[in-house]
């Protein structure tokens, strides 16, 4: 691991221009990550929990709003953080600021 | 076997487990003692964060809480983990290339301010006891409980446990130790939860079976023959009961929100969760941490709800209108009603004389019950050899007092399963209580040695004496921890509130701004901190010491969610003052660049 980062010339250093680039895709990203963390919590687990319950999850017992608020809402933030990380991985690697 | 010998042999492996960690893993240098010298596994962080976070609280009584609550019982669940949102997107990876040792750090360096750092230390301190004198507590109750010694005894064993890991490895052996611990907890919340849900719908996955129709063993029944789904069956329990719909919640939508919010800021602004993501090698691998952190969390989080419900639904159906004294041809109570009842953790006054329980809406007695003795000392007994208590509620139908903790102690005997996982669990509790004690004690040494000797008192200090004073800062903070676990101050239940209400409304803010803020200044940040404390300290202080009636709350906001409030009132304040004072130096300005990029150097003197 070592050895192959060592190979590799060093990095020329990035304009400011390019740091702002960067930082701006990352906030946009942040942005609709975010905005789902808040719709499927606040959203469809508090704010439009009475409406969402009229719903069943088909084949189970499971009220819309009721298994957003006790359940869905923890899956998603689970999933946001692992595609998060990966996009961000990815971003990186465009901008040529990872770190090995 | 016996359940107790059950129960030696489990705790007493899992600590010789903990030991043997704690010895393998010795800290020789400030970077090993404060962050486990960087060289954590994303996974295994993930775990001991797990770990970390999750408190005897949430093992023992989470489940509980929310059998009672219903619906309302979702603000812990989804405050508690939305939070690691927040900290795997907003702070996790920027303080992590930030380096250093701790959250002062980053508040003083950032503001350029050792008033701003001296603050910092005073709400991480402050946090960090409030929430260790519940777990040790939890220690002596989880042993006083299983094994049947006594509550101070269980302190003092916890306390040089804690002592032996936190003193001799610092991070790294707490780091080793918490993943331990959080396998062994995980393992002993998800038996029991897999067989009740067998037992009440046939299913494998209680988080399936949470929303399938009743079957197996137990559900069949109390379905008595019919189809019908848990939830359904639940809620028709509850209404004929006069309890709330189960599904629906009994707070206001402004209140759940602002519960809801705090303890999700509180929990990313929690110094002894954000330390965790300072001791993994790279930038990359601190936002993945706080993915499985927050996958090993969920495995728990998703499941107690499940359990919550499984309970409550067994529970109605085994006491209501059962017979106490069993007689013939009647529905009679269970024996694990009886065991249970000799704890303190279920009561039963028969206030119609007809023998049997009522359970309906309503406090049965005024408090945690009081149970009244006959003249030889002995427990004083009713019509049908109940033990009495002095102080029933006479205003109320209802007969039956549960204590919430008995929906997860209780499970395994309520579900009829094998001593060793009876066992099991009480070696789960202890492991969840030990390992955010250690966690916390150690936010509060290296708060004594690092923040306040090396970086404001006597920077002169060499590594070797710093390393000493962490260690006898760990050790005092052990005893201190000790001390209010043998005499638990009577407003433990209440400073809890504060704890997320203070992180929310002082850490919180303080970092985002940090990091998203270049313009963020010394000034701004400092009044917004102080405004956001004294506003949410004051409220707070108002309603649980001072004698606020509910009447007074502004909006039906509840003291636990004013934290929200603050965290707004905060970022208000930092704005507008950054606006108006000079901006920070250059140096601020370049340091706030290079965290917002993964590559280069970490921290200046990162390790030094």
């Amino acid at each position: 691991m070592t050895t192959e980062s060592e190979q590799k010339a060093p990095r020329a250093p990035h304009t400011a221009k390019h740091a702002t680039a960067y930082w701006k895709r990352n906030l946009t990203l942040l942005v609709v990550f975010l905005a789902i963390w808040w719709v499927v919590s606040y959203g469809a687990g508090i704010l439009w929990v009475d409406s969402l319950d009229k719903f069943t999850i088909p084949g189970t017992g499971f009220k819309l709003g009721f298994w957003f608020a006790q359940q869905g809402s923890i899956y998603v933030f689970v999933a946001l953080i692992f595609i998060y990380s990966w996009l961000m991985n990815k971003l990186d690697k465009e901008f040529d600021v990872h770190e090995d | 076997m016996s359940v107790q010998t059950w129960t030696f042999l489990i705790v007493g492996g899992t600590f010789a487990l903990y030991i043997g960690i704690a010895i393998w893993s010795r800290a020789n240098t400030t970077g090993d003692f404060y962050i486990a010298g960087r060289g954590v596994h994303p996974v295994v962080n993930g775990m001991a964060t797990g770990a970390d976070w999750m408190s005897a609280a949430s093992f023992i009584s989470m489940a509980g809480l929310i059998s009672f609550m219903g619906y309302d019982g979702a603000v812990y669940l989804m405050g508690w983990t939305g939070g690691y949102v927040l900290l795997a997107l907003l702070l996790a990876p920027y303080l992590r290339k930030f380096g250093k040792f701790t959250v002062p750090d980053f508040v003083g360096d950032r503001y350029y301010s050792n008033g701003a750092r001296i603050v910092a230390v005073v709400c991480a301190v402050f946090v960090s006891f409030t929430y260790v004198a519940g777990q040790m507590r939890g220690v002596g109750v989880v042993f006083s409980r299983f094994l049947e010694v006594d509550i101070n005894v269980g302190v003092g064993i916890g306390m040089a446990i804690v002592f032996f890991y936190a003193v001799l490895g610092g991070m790294k052996g707490i780091t080793y130790t918490q993943a331990a611990q959080y396998c062994v907890l995980i393992f002993a919340y998800l038996v029991p939860a897999i067989f009740i849900s067998i037992l009440l719908t046939d299913k494998y996955i209680p988080q399936i079976g949470f929303g399938a129709s009743l079957g197996g063993d137990i559900g069949s029944r109390i379905a008595g023959g019919e189809t019908i789904k848990l939830m359904d069956k639940l809620n028709q329990l509850n209404t004929e009961l006069g309890f709330a719909e189960y599904t629906s919640g009994k707070k206001s939508t402004l209140d759940v929100l602002c519960i809801t919010g705090a303890l999700m800021a509180g929990t990313a602004g929690l110094p002894h969760v954000i330390v965790r993501f300072y001791t993994v090698p790279k930038v990359r691998d601190a936002r993945i941490s706080a993915g499985w952190a927050l996958f090993f969390i969920a495995l728990l989080y998703t499941t107690a709800p499940a359990v919550a419900a499984f309970a409550r639904t067994n529970l109605i159906d085994t006491v209501s209108d059962a017979s106490y004294a069993g007689a013939e041809g009647e529905k009679s109570i269970p024996q694990w009603f009886k065991t249970w009842e000799d704890t303190g953790l279920l009561a039963w006054v028969d206030k119609n004389a007809d023998g049997k329980v009522q359970y309906v809406a309503g406090a049965a007695l005024a408090g945690k019950p009081k149970f009244a003795a006959a003249d030889d000392g002995t427990p004083a007994r009713g019509a049908s050899g109940e033990r009495l208590v002095t102080n029933s509620d006479p205003e109320t139908k209802n007969e039956l007092y549960v204590d919430r903790d008995i929906i997860v102690l209780a499970n395994p005997e309520i579900a009829n399963l094998p001593a060793w996982v009876i066992a099991l669990v009480a070696a789960g509790g202890l492991a969840a209580a030990l390992s955010t004690a250690a966690g916390l004690l150690l936010v509060v040494s290296t708060s004594v040695s690092h923040d306040l000797l090396k970086r404001v008192f006597v920077p002169s200090i060499t590594e070797k004496q710093e390393l000493l004073a962490a260690r006898i800062a760990a050790a005092g903070a052990v005893m201190i921890a000790g001390y209010f676990g043998i005499n638990p101050p009577g407003f433990v239940a209440q400073v809890v509130a504060f704890a997320f209400g203070l992180a929310c409304s002082s850490f919180f803010p303080a970092i985002i701004l940090g990091v998203f803020v270049k313009r963020a200044n010394r000034e701004g940040v400092v009044s917004g901190m102080l405004a956001g404390i004294i506003f949410t300290a004051s409220y707070i202080i108002y309603f649980k010491f001072l004698g606020g009636t509910p009447d007074e709350l502004w909006f039906g906001i509840s003291p636990e969610g004013i934290g929200a409030l603050g965290m707004l009132l905060n970022f208000a304040v930092a704005f507008v003052v950054s606006r108006f004072t000079p901006p920070p130096p250059q140096e601020v300005q370049d340091l706030v660049e290079h965290i917002r990029v993964p590559s280069g150097a970490s921290g200046p003197s990162a390790m030094h």
